[in-house]
């Protein structure tokens, strides 16, 4: 009798191909991600978010720990939100989060297009919009 | 050669399946949502200037705020709840109560966040 495919464990379902491999990328990365947020949530509240910031700037910071996130607000100095630690976390959570949403942007198209030809194109559009995201958002972390 | 559908769009949306189908779908809208969020965010600020700052204007409203807060934090309680039930499959008899766990999460956090947000953008 064979198990039902959903009480197999991962090893048993096998990471053969590029799909497989990326449905666990997806979630591994939602894992990381999570750490990373709350490692920036936490360092907010340590370098004194409590008495100068709003619940909002606070969202803002912890989702992109990028220090223009944080310059409208009633901080006597940012320097200790502009160093390489936040540029270098900012960074992971920015290349984490581009390829996670790219992928599940290539999943969702493929509910609607179907045809071979179109998920060559959204394939290709999507390669072009994760390099694009990537280069650009780590220009933005590095140079503000 | 693509699929077939049977059914239409209209069809399909108005589709009402098991617990777990309204989560599928705010899933979905949250994280393409998301998606279109983040990449004319980025763009905005790389170009900068007078356009970049009235997109960016945009993500400074308190009504956009509680739409994309609300993106991600159902994406973040929703795909928390996928990658626990996916990495530990035994888990997935208890689907159901997954599902009304993550809706006792979602619903006090964001309550909490929304009365925030309105209290600091309109009590200023």
């Amino acid at each position: 009798m064979t198990k039902k495919s959903r009480t197999l464990s991962l090893k048993q379902r096998g990471l053969m191909n590029f799909e497989a491999i990326m449905w666990l990328f997806t979630r591994l990365s939602a894992l990381g991600m999570y750490a990373l947020i709350l490692f920036a949530l936490t360092g907010a509240l340590v370098m004194g978010a409590r008495n100068n910031m709003n619940f909002a700037d606070v969202m803002r910071w912890a989702f992109m720990p990028n220090v223009s996130h944080v310059q409208s607000t009633d901080l006597a100095s940012t320097d200790t939100w502009a160093t390489p630690l936040w540029k270098l976390t900012a960074s992971a959570l920015l290349l984490l989060a581009t390829a996670h949403g790219v992928h599940g942007l290539v999943v969702v198209a493929d509910d609607y297009i179907t045809g071979e030809r179109g998920r060559r194109y959204v394939r290709l559009l999507s390669i072009l919009l994760m390099t694009a995201m990537s280069l650009i958002g780590l220009w933005l972390i590095w140079t503000s | 050669m693509g699929l077939k559908r049977d059914v239409s769009l209209s069809t399909g949306l108005r589709y009402r399946g098991p617990a777990g189908y309204l989560t599928f779908i705010l899933h979905r809208i949250g994280g393409v949502g998301m998606g279109i969020f983040i990449a004319m965010h980025i763009l905005a600020s790389f170009v900068g200037g007078r356009f970049g700052g009235a997109i960016n204007g945009i993500y400074e409203n308190w009504a956009f705020q509680i739409f994309i807060f609300f993106c991600v934090l159902f994406h973040a309680i929703n795909g928390l709840r996928i990658t626990i039930l996916d990495l530990f499959p035994k888990l997935l008899d208890y689907l159901p109560e997954a599902i009304w766990i993550e809706w006792a999460v979602f619903i006090p956090l964001f309550g909490l966040s929304v009365f925030v947000i309105l209290k600091t953008a309109l009590g200023g």
